[in-house]
Parts: structure tokens; C-alpha cells; sequence
């Protein structure tokens, strides 16, 4: 019965984001929304993506990662070498896009992922950094001046690359491999303790995150035309942590909520970027002092309209024993 | 040689602006456990106070220092107490987002009050020839840059071992609770080790000014980053580690654009910090900690 319920609110938001995904194409064809909302929408969805991948990693594992535009730009790089220099076709790109993010996850997760707390923020940070730079320095890929790409994100390829990140990103935290990295969160030694293999359990978490970064970079590069290896530093990984810290360490509903509500601010204040920064930090620094767990918490929305708790991340406990 | 000497003498100068940023950054780590981004930040306000008193006021080079270092202090103390202090029961987490927050409201503060355009330091603030030694020419300003970190390194080891204050802040990073029952105030031993540092960082700043003549309101990212790899690097929450892990990255970093690649300096600092965290977390001078239940 209960599971009956389950699918029914699944299937259900199924048939209404299909709803709005066919008006929205029909809207975007007949020319109801110019160009500057549909690149609003198209930057919506390509956050949501990269939001809900930071959030598996942040905050349903616990592992402070802010180097997430490495992933990004490894996604994005790897996708428009597929398209532009190897002549594949799109959803090629896209999968490649996430696959080599996830090796580079992988690659760097295995390391790092034995550090905790702030080091691993740092490590992260690092390798964020080093991505960058070894973009800058290869000159197949066009180096410090980028590389064109044409323009080959749809509507219909973003919205599925979004329902998809959230349902596979929400059925995981769900499944027992979710609790374990709920348990990794909430307290590391007693997970270990508990026969829980963290590592692994952290590298997973990782390399889906990386994954689904990766996909966000495919549609990206896609999306923009051109692609730069500056354009993937450290403040693009502080975008996506906001993204997360403000939406609520542990919810996914609120990194939702939160990637849509600051990229249609950011749309607005795109005219001053030094405002924006300056309303975006004080906003974190305020938030974490008034309200550190986020807007929403570990509360999801579905919890709020008492629908059922299908996508529960999990209790916060607020007090000082987070690992992170 | 001689380009290699040149170099090394190089690597040692920005090393030791390193190591005056890593100290802050360690000092703080030892203190309270967390990782002050904004300290980055502290080395450009202090730069840009430098550039000002040189520029508007005409002071020389000396006054400018410490008008930036006295500044800086302030300005230091004022971020623990407004930012950081009411956060110290908080997560780790929550205190690093804060970091990160008060760090970009810096940089874009300032770049809103005085536009991100670049200015650079006045070329003649220190009149100084360049020495000759075996045949090697030797800026004057590297040796000026070495003298005056070293001077304010054993100035610090001096305040930290032989001062009551110091004696209190080897106290609290030791224990915080403990020195707290002991009778020390921990709230301002805590702001002065904050000032103290961000005193070195401010220094940093106006020394970078004057080797590197150009600075902008960005600048404090990446040696800040730099300085951090440098503070883990030594051992962070170690004063002398902090010092050689400047130096060192500095020569590495001096060597890798010698032997031509001056592209991948900046990704150098990463890579060691990298292995340095897997072959040696807890870096070069300090011990391993088992963890506790």
C-alpha cells in the first residue's frame, strides 16, 4: 500500500514536470519566451544539476568539497572534444562528459577522501585549481583563449538530464549505500565502528557527484558556446557551494529551491558583479551565523506538505560532533 | 649556476612573503582549528594600506610597514570578533563557510569601494643598489625582503616564548579549557594571536608590493593558497613549520619556472600539498595524533 503511495507521487511528479517540460518547448517554439528567459532557464537547469551533485557530497556524505568546478570543467572539456573534434553525436558527449568526471573523481578521491574536514576542503580546493591550470596549458584543447562549441543543449536533453539527477541522486540517498553515507555525515568513527567500509562508501558518493558535475559540464560547454579554462576556478566552485549551504546541508529540495531562486538573482544582478559577490558573501556569513544549518535544513519539502517521506536526507543532529 | 643562483635567491624572497602569511595562517590553525581564508585578504588590505601611505601620506618605506602592520592588526581583530567569535561552538563547517564568506566580501568590498584596477607600488620607495657576490648579481630588494621577514620571525618566536602573552597562547592551542580554568582570558588571547598574524600578513603585504610593484584587489588568493599549502606543508599549528614550509615552496616553485615551466608554477603548490597530505598529513616537523574517541 505503502509502496502503491510511493509510486503514485513518483509517477505523478513524473507527468507534471513532463507537463511543464512540453509547454515550456511549446512556449520557447512560438516565441513566448525571448532569449533572455530561456538562458535563464537553461542556466536553472545546468544548476540544479550541479547543485544536487555538490549536495550528495556535502550534504548527505559530509565531505567538505570545494573544488566541484573541476568536475565541472572536466566534464565540460571531455564533452566538447567528443562533438567538436571527434564529430559524435551529443548524448555521446554528455555520458563522456560525466564518465571522465567521475575518473577524475575517482582518481582524486581515492587519495583525498582518507582526509577529513578542513584538509579535505583544501585538497579539493587544490585540485580544482590544478584542473584549471592544466587546461590553460594544453594547446589541443585551445588553452588560456578556450574552445568554441556549438550550441547543441536542448530543452528536451536538460530537463532529462535534470529529472534524471535528481531521481537517481534522491533513490540513492534512500537505498542502504544513502544510509551508510548518512551515517559517514553524522559521525565517521561510530560508522567505522558499525562495520561500515567509509571509504569506499565516500569514493562512491564522490564519483557520483563527480558524474552528474560532469553531465552539468556537458550541457554547459554546450550551452555557452565558449568554454575557458578561467571561467572554472575557485569562485565557480563557491557558486555551487552556495547553491548548497543555502539551501540547506542535507536537502535536496532546498539545493533545488536554492539553484533556482539565486541563479534568477544573479540574472538580475549580472550588470554588477561586485554587488552580487558582496550581497552573496554577506549573506553566507549572516546565514551561518543566524541559521547555519540553511534555509531548509535536512528537510524536504515533500516533508512540509506531508506527501510522504520519499526523500528524506536524513536527521541533522546540530550538535558539535559533525565530522565535517 | 648563475641563473640557478638567481633563481634560488628569488625562490628564497617570495618564500619568506610565504612563510610571514603562513605564520598567520598557523597561529590561528593552532588556536582555534580553523582555517582563516580571509587571512589572504588581510596580505592585500595591508598591501593596498602600504600603497596608500606611500602614495598619499609620502611616507618612506619603514612607516608605511608598520602603518600597514598596526592596521592590519585591527582589521584582524575585528574579523574574529564580528565573524568568527560567535561561531566558536559551531561545526567546523560552519565556520569554514564563514572563512569563505568573509574572505569574498573582502576582495569584492573592496573592489566595490575602488574598482579592481591595478595600481603599482612607486619603483624608488627603497633606494637600493644590487650586490655582486661571486660573480652572481643579488637584488637589493631580495636581501632587504630576507632581512625584514627574518627580522619579524625571531621577533615573533621571541613573543611567543619568552612574553606572558605568548605563554598564554601556547596555553590555549594547547588546551583551550584547560587554560581557561587556569585563569586565562581565552577570548583575547585568541584576538591577539589574530592580530599578530594578521600584523605579519599586512607586512607580507606592503614587502609583495614592493617586489612585485603591481597590486589589485584579487591578489591575496593565491599566495594566501600558497601560504596555506606552506602552513600544512611545515606541520600546521607549528611556528617553525610554517617558516621552512614558506621557504622550501618558495625554492621549489623559483626551480620549476627555471627549468622552463613558469606555466605550471601555480599548479606546483597544489601538487605538493597533494602529496604532502598523503604521504605526511601531518606535515614535515609535526608528530602524528591518534585519534580519540
Amino acid at each position: 500500500m505503502n509502496l502503491l503511495k510511493k509510486a503514485k507521487g513518483f509517477w505523478g511528479t513524473i507527468v507534471l514536470v513532463v507537463i511543464f517540460s512540453v509547454v515550456t518547448q511549446l512556449l520557447i517554439n512560438g516565441g513566448t519566451l525571448n532569449s533572455f528567459y530561456v538562458n535563464t532557464l537553461f542556466s536553472i537547469g545546468i544548476n540544479i544539476i550541479l547543485a544536487a551533485s555538490l549536495h550528495l557530497i556535502i550534504g548527505v556524505t559530509g565531505q567538505f568539497s570545494i573544488g566541484h568546478a573541476g568536475f565541472l570543467a572536466v566534464g565540460a572539456y571531455a564533452s566538447a572534444i567528443i562533438t567538436m573534434k571527434l564529430g559524435l553525436p551529443f548524448p555521446v558527449a554528455i555520458i563522456a562528459g560525466g564518465a571522465a568526471a567521475a575518473i577524475a573523481g575517482l582518481i582524486i578521491g581515492i587519495p583525498t577522501l582518507r582526509l577529513r574536514g578542513d584538509y579535505l576542503a583544501i585538497a579539493t580546493l587544490g585540485f580544482g585549481e590544478i584542473v584549471k591550470i592544466v587546461f590553460l596549458n594544453i594547446d589541443y584543447i585551445g588553452g588560456a583563449s578556450g574552445m568554441t562549441v556549438t550550441h547543441l543543449t536542448t530543452w528536451p536533453w536538460l530537463i532529462a538530464c535534470v529529472v534524471i539527477t535528481i531521481v537517481v541522486i534522491v533513490n540513492f540517498t534512500n537505498s542502504t549505500h544513502g544510509r551508510a553515507c548518512i551515517s559517514i555525515r553524522e559521525n565517521e568513527i561510530a560508522a567505522d565502528a558499525m562495520g561500515i567500509n567509509t571509504t569506499f562508501y565516500k569514493v562512491m558518493a564522490f564519483i557520483i557527484g563527480a558524474f552528474f558535475a560532469g553531465v552539468a559540464g556537458a550541457l554547459h560547454a554546450h550551452n555557452f558556446y565558449i568554454i575557458q579554462p578561467p571561467n572554472f576556478g575557485f569562485l565557480k566552485s563557491f557558486d555551487i557551494l552556495i547553491l548548497v549551504v543555502i539551501g540547506g546541508l542535507g536537502s535536496m529540495s532546498g539545493a533545488v529551491i536554492a539553484a533556482i531562486a539565486l541563479t534568477i538573482i544573479s540574472t538580475f544582478l549580472s550588470s554588477y558583479p561586485e554587488v552580487r559577490m558582496v550581497i552573496y558573501s554577506l549573506v553566507l556569513i549572516v546565514m551561518m551565523l543566524f541559521r547555519p544549518q540553511g534555509l531548509m535544513g535536512s528537510k524536504e519539502i515533500t516533508s512540509f506538505l506531508k506527501l510522504g517521506k520519499a526523500a528524506k536526507g536524513g536527521v541533522h543532529h546540530d550538535g558539535k560532533n559533525t565530522v565535517a | 649556476m648563475e641563473q640557478f643562483i638567481q633563481q634560488l635567491v628569488n625562490g628564497i624572497s617570495i618564500g619568506s612573503i610565504y612563510a610571514l602569511i603562513a605564520l598567520g595562517y598557523t597561529m590561528v590553525y593552532g588556536i582555534v582549528k580553523l582555517i582563516n581564508f580571509a587571512h589572504g585578504d588581510v596580505f592585500m588590505v595591508g598591501a593596498f594600506i602600504g600603497f596608500y601611505s606611500i602614495t598619499i601620506f609620502h611616507f618612506g618605506f619603514f612607516p608605511a610597514l608598520l602603518i600597514s602592520m598596526a592596521a592590519c592588526a585591527v582589521f584582524g581583530v575585528l574579523i574574529e570578533r564580528i565573524a568568527y567569535k560567535p561561531l566558536r561552538n559551531a561545526t567546523r563547517i560552519a565556520a569554514l563557510i564563514t572563512a569563505i564568506g568573509v574572505s569574498l566580501f573582502i576582495e569584492y568590498g573592496t573592489i566595490y569601494i575602488r574598482g579592481a584596477q591595478l595600481e603599482s607600488y612607486p619603483d624608488n620607495i627603497v633606494p637600493l643598489k644590487n650586490f655582486e657576490i661571486f660573480g652572481v648579481t643579488i637584488s637589493g630588494k631580495s636581501i632587504l625582503i630576507l632581512a625584514v621577514s627574518l627580522f619579524l620571525m625571531m621577533l615573533l618566536q621571541f613573543i611567543v616564548h619568552k612574553t606572558k602573552i605568548g605563554k598564554a597562547m601556547r596555553a590555549v592551542s594547547h588546551d583551550m579549557d584547560a587554560a581557561r580554568l587556569m585563569g586565562i582570558n581565552v577570548n583575547n588571547t585568541i584576538s591577539a594571536t589574530f592580530a599578530i598574524g594578521s600584523a605579519l600578513a599586512g607586512a607580507a603585504g606592503v614587502i609583495f608590493g614592493m617586489y612585485y610593484t603591481k597590486i589589485e584587489p584579487l591578489m591575496g588568493i593565491i599566495p594566501g593558497l600558497k601560504a596555506f599549502v606552506a602552513a600544512v606543508f611545515g606541520g600546521i599549528g607549528i611556528i617553525p613549520g610554517a617558516m621552512t614550509g614558506g621557504l622550501i615552496l618558495g625554492v621549489i616553485e623559483a626551480l620549476v619556472s627555471a627549468t622552463g615551466g613558469s606555466l605550471w608554477r601555480d599548479a606546483v603548490a597544489f601538487v605538493v600539498l597533494i602529496l604532502i597530505l598523503i604521504f605526511r598529513p601531518a606535515g614535515l616537523l609535526g608528530k602524528n595524533v591518534r585519534e580519540k574517541v
